[in-house]
């Protein structure tokens, strides 16, 4: 039960975007069409699945104070090593996928080495430092409900600038300013779910 | 670009090509770190000299760095620069630390250091690189510390934690507004800047 509060706080609560402002920069970048940002957000949820639960491993059995040697804490490495692995698996995502889905890597395009440097996927490992998960599979929930916030907050977003490239907005707010302030308002939206107590 | 002038570098960011509101990077930290003026500060600067020192190293050994690595690279030397400032936070402003919480860490991804690397540190010598870098953490301060005064003064009544709105207005039945403080109107306020600096720069609009 437990696991499951956490993967729909993770979603709606603790959203990435509404409520921690992770990964702003491509949400901002990739949210015109709901085509690409459907591609962007797979991808985010992917490399966040596995990327958590990697990092999970490292921070308990390396990073931890006495995980590696009796007394000393390479905490502060953390950052470093985070980067590496998120570095590292975001290079063979891509991979990957330019060899079985070219169709994908062709929409995806400067998007996917991008990843390595979202906000959201360090954000996510870090977050999960601070949480300090009692085990990988609470880890692995909250990657995979971070994720899925994610997806739905860039998805929604780009559906609602699809419609808006129609409406007539005053010239100065075109473009940039007026997704900050209808990210705003969905971040309203989001905040009622404040509310709810699991 | 060879021929911008230095003081162009260290002016143009702070307006007219602002890392937050017209190249649209770095946006994440700016938003949540913007609640009080303090840890907007204490973020604006360690922007900045990341921001700068990464600058200064990648154009220093930009010659040398194989080009299909550069990412990885780059990354290596934000981190590093990352890490000793979190471990300075940590020793000097513990309190500030834990406020700013994992938002610091973030500052390796924050699009703007990578983004100075890739778009100029690369292509240019040391110092402009360096003041490019200087340049784009202030432009990126004077945004956070814009909303941070905004969001502190209408949300708490205080700036830097001090009283600033009197007893008095209380009395009369002011209030602060707490829904400055919620992550909402972060969001909403950098879309007012973007609107009032647009509505004074017409080229920065966009068709």
């Amino acid at each position: 039960m437990e696991a499951l509060s956490l993967f729909i706080r993770s979603i709606f609560i603790d959203n990435m975007i509404f409520a921690s402002f992770l990964g702003m920069c491509s949400y901002l970048a990739v949210s015109k069409t709901v085509k690409t940002s459907v591609g962007l957000g797979l991808a985010v949820v992917f490399v966040l699945l596995v990327t958590v639960p990697v990092n999970y491993l490292l921070e308990n059995f390396i990073l931890k104070a006495d995980a590696l040697v009796e007394g000393v804490d390479l905490g502060f490495l953390s950052f470093i090593m985070f980067i590496a692995v998120i570095a590292a698996i975001v290079q063979l995502v891509e991979m990957v996928v330019e060899k079985f889905a070219p169709a994908l890597y062709g929409q995806l395009g400067i998007f996917l080495p991008l990843i390595a440097v979202n906000c959201a996927i360090m954000g996510a490992s870090l977050f999960m430092q601070q949480k300090a998960f009692p085990n990988i599979g609470y880890a692995t929930v909250y990657a995979l409900g971070a994720g899925i916030g994610w997806f739905l907050a860039i998805v929604l977003m780009a559906a609602i600038r699809e419609k808006i490239s129609y409406s007539n907005v005053p010239a100065p707010l075109k473009g940039v300013g007026i997704a900050f302030i209808v990210c705003g308002l969905m971040a309203m939206a989001f905040m009622s779910f404040m509310g709810i107590k699991l | 670009m060879a021929q911008t002038k230095n003081s162009e570098l260290i002016k143009n960011p702070l307006n007219l090509n602002n890392p937050i509101t017209v190249q649209v990077l770095g946006i994440c930290s700016a938003l949540a770190v913007t609640v009080k003026l303090e840890p907007a500060i204490v973020m604006a600067i360690s922007v900045t000299v990341v921001t700068a020192l990464s600058n200064l190293i990648i154009s220093l050994i930009r010659n040398t760095i194989p080009s299909r690595i550069r990412i990885i690279v780059q990354l290596m030397v934000v981190s590093f620069l990352v890490i000793l400032v979190d471990q300075v936070l940590k020793a000097f402003m513990y309190e500030l630390d834990k406020a700013l919480s994992v938002y610091i860490g973030l500052i390796i991804t924050n699009c703007i250091v990578m983004g100075r690397l890739e778009a100029f540190a690369l292509g240019n010598k040391p110092l402009p690189a360096l003041l490019d870098g200087i340049g784009n953490g202030l432009g990126y301060g004077l945004i956070l510390v814009i909303v941070a005064f905004v969001r502190e003064l209408f949300g708490s009544g205080q700036l830097f934690g001090f009283q600033i709105i009197p007893q008095a207005c209380y009395d009369l039945g002011y209030e602060n507004c707490g829904f400055m403080l919620n992550p909402p109107m972060a969001l909403i306020l950098i879309g007012v800047v973007i609107w009032i600096q647009r509505s004074k720069m017409k080229e920065l609009q966009e068709k």
